[in-house]
């Protein structure tokens, strides 16, 4: 038990240690504003994919429609923050939990059905949403969209160390609760789902209980990401979440190995830089990006770590404990 | 007393009736056996008693941990298997990119009493059922020698360790009835001796009612004390062992095959 | 206008928009049918059709003789591109779990549109569709169009040929068989890798014709032409039973006829909703779809 404390304590300060350093290097100018921006960027995208994750991965049943989600998370957090002037991580939360509604609405016909469904509602519910946010001008603005939401600070010099913090600190939580979650009964039994459905059905598991838990939570956590989206930008329109976003995260899920939560978030990061890097190449990253899926899907389906994962106690434990401690580097997926 | 009956139970699979009016009762500690040709429908018979189908007419009922019956013919597989009913496949189906151990570890899950809460931010509650599960899951791999097997993926034992897994994993659902759907399938016969062994010794061990579904006879005939004949989705014949291979319907319903009822 | 003049004007194009959808939603149906995966690149396939049947008219003018020609070329091409798919992307992960199937499909979908915008020929931007001039044909004081009767016309022979072929050839014998059974089927000796790929020739040449008819009645062709129809033809599929392909005929016609009303009566913008609306109630009410059969899987 007193391991199991201190190892808890070990990982937090670690992450705090961290998100402290990170915040640090762009207040003091060590890594400038842009590069800063592109940080903060990726680790919304590696939220939302982890999200992604959870389902697809994870749970195995494929969601083509997170950026309707994002969507969602968004503009509900941008409207409790403006109208209803709501502290900033309130109106997050709230975007989350919204979103995870809606998660539960569509995800009630769909997962009770054997087969491919939620592939195509969800692709659907992303298409309608961007609908709706055009007539729902009110509270959206319609196409033109929503500007002037407040940014994390109002000190314009502070912004990029502080929009970095806040989406470091989220995007770690995130991580460290998923990893959590999946290394636990519950997350057991969203894996014998993906596995083989008639035996996990037969092992008391309640299927469709667990494909709607995974899907809502995965919901939330695509609603926080969204939530994020707001004060980063500081504006927003329908045309940020169309379809290809969605698509964006599949590829950063793919890319990192359907259910490794370390392969999100690589990707994430990789993708999401190589995208500003590769600006130039224009319309043709539209092309490489679905080649791309259809490349790892027939030559390397597991993608970059497979479901294998990389734990940073277990890495932390090899660089300063004795070696009669230490945990392999690389926890094989069931070893967790 | 009685554990299950099963009531004059027909399914229709599109205007073909593959069991008609199947009748059965199972008392506690019973190791009753099914037994038929190929396509005699034991296995649907299987698939309605856990819910994976449902029948067309006629009742199932279970009895309880506490022993009262409950209608479970129209009940999902997983409320039937939290009932104290387990079952391994034909054609195994285990969790195969998961660990040896994970496959059992599943099979606790609905008895954790742990919330998402206590899994998420790690309440102290958290690990200490974790430490039981893993405790007790990996006793069982050990009492069917699968423990130094704890990590290995399950897609990756051989055969015969993979039926035995799949029977550990139903019992870590911590049955009462246990349905065994043709375990000595694809063993030779030293393997099937072992078998035969092992579903002896967990029987005693975990004080389980079995149901057999088997097509090799000779464990069959040697290990359950009460056989029902199916026959083109029939009950031909019900009786002991030495009954049944003298039984003119039997014997018709086997001749072509080339098993022998002599055991 | 009265309520009932306005209830068979959109009756009349929803009958029309629904004969396209019923060709696009066979596609989805056959191929479900057969290799239970859903095509995500079908819509996209009625955008390459257009495409064909654009530069055969836009060459050749626009007459009878060279609409023919130009549903022609459409269904080759696209019945060539649509085995070219199978082959490369779908047969080699027949064994692989669902879900790598269907992000391949979603793949090749996203790749075909983009891929359409930056080949010069095509590119990002809309083109006028070279078509018919409208003729309008009162019937009392409802209006049919000429392209509405050619839309028409042209779907239901299809659909004639498509039955025909279904259930009267040894081909279609023998998809039957694939799709009941694969294993089975290859037992017998059917070469269930050329069904396939049939399948799907059949499937995107269906497609291509309703590419074309759709670009003649909304005479603009873009990249992104195919998703809107393709998601709707889903819909139908699902609504007529998926995998019935007197179903997909049914949903086709059902979902034009339930888009068309929508526009008339509640909203033209609401029109796209619709669609996702009656998807989300079939799966509450009646998952199967109206022809469908309740299939569990064998255990």
């Amino acid at each position: 038990m007193k391991k199991n404390i201190a190892n808890g304590l070990t990982l937090a300060a670690i992450a705090v240690v961290f998100t402290g350093i990170m915040t640090a290097l762009v207040f003091f100018g060590v890594i400038d504003e842009y590069t800063a921006q592109i940080l903060s960027l990726a680790g919304i995208n590696v939220i939302v994919a982890l999200s992604l994750n959870l389902i697809s991965g994870f749970t195995g049943q494929l969601a083509l429609g997170h950026a309707g989600f994002m969507a969602v998370g968004a503009y509900t957090t941008a409207y409790c923050i403006m109208k209803l002037n709501l502290p900033m991580f309130l109106a997050i939360l709230i975007g989350g939990l919204v979103t995870a509604v809606f998660g539960l609405v569509i995800g009630f016909p769909t997962l009770r059905l054997r087969g491919d469904y939620l592939a195509i509602v969800t692709l659907g519910f992303g298409e309608i949403i961007r609908v709706i946010m055009i007539n729902l001008e009110q509270i959206t603005g319609g196409a033109a969209g929503l500007k002037g939401i407040p940014s994390f600070t109002e000190d314009i010099l502070l912004a990029p160390a502080l929009s970095l913090l806040w989406v470091f600190s989220v995007m770690i939580i995130t991580i460290i609760l998923v990893s959590n979650l999946i290394k636990s009964s519950y997350g057991r039994a969203i894996l014998s789902v993906r596995e083989d459905e008639i035996a996990a059905n037969a092992m008391g598991i309640n299927v469709f209980y667990y494909k709607m838990y995974a899907f809502t939570i995965s919901a939330f956590i695509a609603g926080v990401g969204g939530g994020l989206y707001a004060p980063f930008f500081g504006y927003l329109n329908p045309t940020m979440f169309n379809f290809l976003k969605s698509v964006d995260f599949l590829v950063i899920v793919v890319l990192g190995g359907m259910g490794s939560i370390t392969g999100t978030v690589i990707a994430g990061f990789v993708l999401t830089y190589l995208q500003e890097f590769l600006r130039f190449l224009q319309d043709y990253r539209l092309v490489i990006y679905p080649l791309l899926l259809i490349f790892i899907m027939l030559f390397r389906p597991s993608g970059l770590m497979g479901n294998r994962e990389i734990s940073i106690l277990g890495l932390w434990q090899r660089l300063f404990k004795s070696k009669n401690q230490s945990q392999s580097k690389v926890d094989k997926a069931g070893e967790r | 007393m009685t554990v299950l009956r099963v009531k004059d139970i027909s399914i229709l699979f599109g205007g073909l009736k593959a069991v008609s009016n199947f009748n059965m009762t199972l008392e506690e500690g019973e190791l009753l056996g099914l037994i038929g040709p190929n396509g005699a429908g034991k296995t649907t018979v299987f698939n309605m008693i856990t819910g994976v189908y449902h029948p067309t007419s006629g009742e199932i009922e279970f009895a309880d941990k506490n022993g009262k019956f409950q209608n479970t013919t129209h009940m999902k597989p997983f409320q039937i298997t939290q009932m104290g009913m387990a079952r391994t496949f034909q054609n195994i189906r285990l969790f195969k990119d998961l660990t040896v151990l994970d496959n059992i570890r599943i099979a606790y899950h609905s008895n954790v009493k742990y919330k998402t809460f206590d899994a998420v931010f790690r309440t102290p509650a958290f690990f200490k059922e974790e430490a039981e599960i893993t405790k007790k899951a990996i006793e069982l791999l050990e009492i069917f020698n699968l423990g130094h097997k704890q990590a290995e993926l399950a897609k990756n034992l051989p055969y015969g360790e993979q039926r035995k897994l799949e029977i550990a994993r139903a019992l870590a659902t911590q049955p009462k009835l246990l349905l065994l759907d043709e375990p000595a399938a694809g063993m030779n016969p030293q393997e099937t001796q072992d078998l035969t062994q092992l579903i002896r010794f967990i029987r005693e061990k975990f004080n389980l009612t079995i149901l057999l579904i088997e097509h090799d006879v000779s464990l069959v005939m040697g290990i359950c004390e009460r056989i029902i004949v199916l026959d083109y989705g029939q009950t031909i014949a019900e009786g002991t062992p030495a009954q049944i291979s003298q039984d003119p319907r039997v014997i018709k319903a086997y001749l072509g095959e080339e098993v022998g009822l002599h055991a | 206008m009265g309520f009932l003049h306005e209830f068979l004007q959109q009756m009349v194009n929803g009958i029309s928009l629904g004969s396209i959808y019923a060709l696009l939603a066979l596609g989805y149906t056959m191929v479900y049918g057969i290799v239970k995966l859903i095509n995500f690149a079908h819509g996209d396939i009625l955008m390459l059709g257009a495409f064909g049947g654009f530069f055969v008219l836009a060459a050749y003018g626009v007459t009878p003789l060279t609409f023919i020609l130009a549903l022609l070329v459409g269904m080759l091409v696209c019945a060539t591109v649509g085995i070219v798919i199978e082959k490369t992307c779908y047969k080699p992960l027949r064994s692989a779990p669902r879900i790598n199937a269907l992000i391949t499909a979603i793949g090749v979908s996203i790749f075909i549109e983009n891929g359409a915008r930056v080949v010069k020929a095509i590119g990002p931007n809309p083109k006028q569709f070279p078509t018919f001039k409208t003729v309008n044909f009162p019937i009392g004081d409802i209006n049919i169009s000429q392209i509405q009767i050619i839309v028409f016309v042209v779907s239901i022979l299809l659909m004639f040929l498509l039955t025909y072929i279904v259930n009267y050839t040894k081909l279609g014998k023998a998809m039957r068989a694939v799709s009941f059974d694969r294993q089975a089927a290859y037992l017998m000796g059917i070469n269930v890798d050329w069904i396939i790929s049939f399948t799907f020739a059949l499937g995107s040449a269906l497609a291509a014709a309703a590419g074309i008819l759709f670009a003649s009645a909304y005479p603009q062709v873009e990249p992104y032409m195919g998703i809107i129809p393709g998601l709707k033809a889903f819909v139908a599929a699902v609504l007529g039973g998926i995998g019935s392909i007197p179903g997909a005929m049914v949903g086709g016609f059902i979902m034009g006829i339930a888009e068309t009303l929508t526009k008339g009566f509640i909203s033209s913008q609401l029109a796209d909703a619709i669609a996702f609306g009656i998807l989300i109630l079939i799966l509450v009410v009646k998952p199967s779809g109206i022809l469908g059969k309740n299939v569990s899987e064998k255990v």
